[in-house]
């Protein structure tokens, strides 16, 4: 047997963050990341929700080729307020805001964020924009798509433009604010002993998530800011009968909203590095590569947006540039893939719900990313441009990948924010269920989209109503999976078995800590001596320690 | 609260309880400060483009507007900020080797010459107003409608058109100039609230060779709003002159 030295386990303890104080103010008020990150967590479930009931009256529009259950202009409502909701109230805030909120001061060994009151703010912030584009949606709704193109958005459509840009506006800066303290924690905050390298991969990958919030999201915000002065006073700026550009207007909005698709998927791949780790329970193949190719991605990321504009009188010779970078982009995101699946060769997997969201986000991702590929062809795009291709391929990418990754690293840190298990069992069959689900949704689509039906029509021609056929059949297994959980995690709170501080027996500084932990994090500072997925031998697998010896070599 | 770890001694009032010494918070409030002007540069980014583009679309209409604004006012303004940035670095300077007085009047100074600036660029807005140079409905009762001077007039209420220029193309020019100055404007003004609270905080003697990191943070910040304005007034005002007698 080799030799290997055990990990101190703290002593549970009656006094945890959630019992610690009581009442509706210790919670308004609270300046605790680990609260903040649950009142994020209910909020963007409720988002999820509406967004997603959205989705049902989709599916259930495009069920038949006839224009039956919802008018041309309702159906131009419900896809826009999906999309508005789903991206800017869910998609964005989902893992940095709930896991990254909780789990970056843990995982470093920080009390606390740098700055817990800008913390709390940020959570204002989001419900402010949140309660003022609910505002907008009740008021009426707005039509223009979640892109808001120019000069649509500033001139011809009658609907609450200015309400939900304004929603958006104020929502960006709870982003911008929340990796500002994500990026300055990470700096300066970090234990004794916790060099860079010694970081698990997820705060690399909310580190790259955080640059990409804090130099795009003010872009949006001035962006949607110039476009309703645009639209209350007629300033001209996007307006082509006075001299303005409407086509500005997509550059400045996809130089933000690409990147945020790697705002929504880069802490996806940090859960995912996690798990992959840690349910193999092996060191992750090429930690650098994958800490690097994070912050290639948000590098890259801003490099790529003309791809939104290849049908949009954009040079040829800007095409072919943007097209060559976002091939490049590609690689960063396949040394991830390559990395996890190296990762999972010979070692010892347990197939856990979290790691069955992880396995499922790396089948999902590689659909999602490859198509990414056809789309960044000049030629194949104009083709494809504005066709169901396009709409199953973010899905691939923003559900398949941002919404696997949420989902598994939810259900994986579980037992340390709520101090209960949730039932496996369940987990595993609703995991099984939302896999299946996604795939028949979404699948059909790339070749309805092929064939040629273009998105944002509530009718179509006969001949595609065997793919929406499908994937409305998908869409109800997809959200009934969805259901199973949202049920038995809100059981679990009071019935779930009591969970370990260390359920899973993993190396990682959160777990060296009670469940739930005390609101101070930890007993005493923890000084880091071990480098990051460190395990005991492989057929040790109840013990949480570090070899003490030479590792051996294979 | 468990405070076993700490390595160094610690008990100024002002630490907050999950950073472990002054040095540390000291750190991460500078840190945040520079990442949030990062965000800041990034926001004026998007006008800067548009300026950008418009300007080298339009050359002759920038031109023509740019002569309009008045440089006399605009360099003045560029001075009274200069002097307030160097007011304000004394201000922290003082605060750091523990001279209450003098640094208590550095900010007095930099508040009033912020205010100065203030006042001027309002000057300067209501003549706009007056010659109906706010672009499109901003002010609903009085829309752009500039008078254009003709060949040969000499009217400085009046707009010279330089070229193929339009009025219409002025008008971009001058939503652009709104646009800029009055988001810094309104960085100002927030500047100026924080330069009270700032001066209400050292007259009750809470900073100090100790604890001065607000005063430094604080200051960044204005450093910053000076220096989007050394872009601003070239770009805006001085840039295109020379075609004035094209």
């Amino acid at each position: 047997m080799k030799e290997f030295e055990a990990f101190d386990l703290p002593q549970p303890s009656k006094v945890n963050y959630i019992n610690a104080q009581y009442g509706l103010k210790s919670w308004l008020l609270t300046k605790d990341h680990k609260r903040i990150a649950l009142l994020y967590l209910g909020s963007i479930t409720f988002f999820f929700f509406i967004g997603g009931l959205y989705a049902m009256m989709i599916r259930l529009e495009l069920l038949t080729p006839q224009g039956d259950l919802l008018q041309s202009t309702t159906y131009n409502k419900v896809f826009t307020q999906h999309g508005i909701i789903m991206v800017f109230f869910f998609l964005i805030p989902s893992i940095p805001a709930t896991l990254g909120n909780f789990l970056v001061p843990m995982m470093i060994g920080a009390k606390d964020l740098a700055f817990p009151r800008i913390n709390l703010l940020s959570w204002y912030i989001y419900m402010a924009g949140g309660l003022i584009t609910i505002y907008a949606l009740l008021a009426g709704g707005v039509d223009t798509g979640w892109t808001f193109y120019t000069p649509f958005s500033t001139t011809f459509s009658n609907s609450y433009v200015v309400a939900a840009g304004l929603g958006i506006f104020i929502n960006g800066f709870s982003s911008i604010l929340t990796g500002l303290n994500f990026i300055v924690t990470i700096h300066t905050m970090r234990a004794p002993g916790m060099t860079w390298f010694r970081l698990p991969l997820f705060i690399w990958s909310h580190y790259a998530t955080s640059l990409v919030m804090i130099l795009g999201t003010p872009v949006i915000a001035i962006t949607v800011l110039l476009l309703a002065f645009e639209r209350v006073a007629r300033v001209g700026i996007f307006d082509p009968a006075l001299g303005g550009d409407p086509i500005l207007f997509q550059h400045l909005f996809w130089f933000y909203s690409h990147p945020a698709v790697y705002i929504m998927v880069l802490p996806s791949m940090g859960v995912v590095s996690e798990l992959i780790a840690n349910f193999s329970r092996k060191n992750i193949f090429g930690y650098k590569f994958v800490a690097f190719s994070s912050l290639a991605i948000a590098v890259f990321g801003f490099l790529v947006w003309g791809h939104h504009l290849f049908v949009a009188s954009q040079s040829v010779y800007a095409g072919m540039i943007f097209s060559f970078l976002s091939f490049a982009v590609a690689i960063p995101s396949a040394i991830k893939v390559f990395n996890w699946t190296a990762t999972l060769y010979k070692s010892s997997i347990s197939f856990d719900t979290p790691m069955l969201y992880a396995l499922g986000f790396i089948g999902l991702f590689t659909v999602g990313g490859m198509t990414g590929l056809f789309l960044a062809a000049v030629a194949v795009d104009v083709h494809l441009s504005d066709t169901y291709f396009i709409v199953a391929h973010f899905h691939y990418i923003m559900v398949g990948g941002a919404l696997m990754g949420y989902l598994g690293g939810l259900h994986y840190w579980w037992p340390k924010i709520s101090g209960r298990m949730y039932p496996e069992g369940w987990g595993r069959f609703s995991a099984l269920v939302i896999f299946v689900g996604f795939n028949l949704t979404f699948l059909p689509q790339f070749v309805a989209g092929y064939l040629g039906m273009p998105r944002r029509y509530h009718a179509y021609p006969p001949e595609f109503q065997v793919f929406n056929v499908l994937s409305s059949a998908g869409a109800s297994i997809l959200g009934f999976g969805m259901l199973i959980p949202a049920i038995y995690f809100v059981w679990s709170m009071r019935y779930g078995k009591v969970a370990e501080s260390n359920p899973w027996h993993l190396p990682g500084l959160e777990w060296r800590t009670q469940s739930p932990p005390p609101t101070e994090n930890f007993e005493a500072t923890p000084i880091v001596t071990w480098e990051a997925y460190e395990f005991a031998p492989p057929e040790e697998t109840q013990v949480v320690g570090k070899f003490a010896g030479e590792l051996e070599t294979a | 609260m468990s405070h076993a770890a700490s390595a160094e001694p610690h008990g100024h009032p002002a630490l907050q309880h999950h950073f472990e010494n002054m040095e540390q918070q000291r750190e991460a409030g500078t840190l945040g400060m520079w990442v949030f002007l990062v965000t800041e540069i990034m926001f004026f980014g998007g006008m800067f483009l548009a300026y950008t583009l418009y300007r080298s679309a339009y050359p002759s209409a920038f031109a023509s507007a740019s002569n309009h604004l008045d440089i006399t006012m605009g360099a003045v303004n560029t001075g009274v900020l200069i002097l307030s940035s160097f007011t304000m670095a004394m201000s922290v300077y003082f605060t750091q080797i523990g001279k209450s007085r003098p640094q208590i009047l550095c900010l007095i100074a930099t508040i009033i010459l912020g205010l100065t600036f203030l006042g001027i660029k309002a000057v300067e807005y209501r003549q706009k107003y007056e010659d109906s140079l706010i672009p499109g409905r901003l002010i609903p009762t009085r829309p752009f409608n500039p008078a254009v001077a003709y060949e040969g007039e000499v009217n400085e209420h009046k707009l010279h058109l330089i070229g193929n220029a339009t009025v219409h193309q002025v008008e971009l020019f001058y939503w652009i100039y709104f646009a800029m100055t009055g988001m810094h404007a309104l960085h100002m003004i927030i500047g100026a609230g924080l330069l009270t609270f700032l001066l209400y905080f050292s007259i009750k003697g809470r900073y100090g060779p100790e604890y001065h990191s607000p005063v430094e943070v604080i200051g960044l910040y204005w450093h910053f709003v000076d220096i989007v304005w050394i872009f601003l007034f070239p770009l805006l005002y001085l840039l295109g002159r020379h075609l004035e007698h094209v």
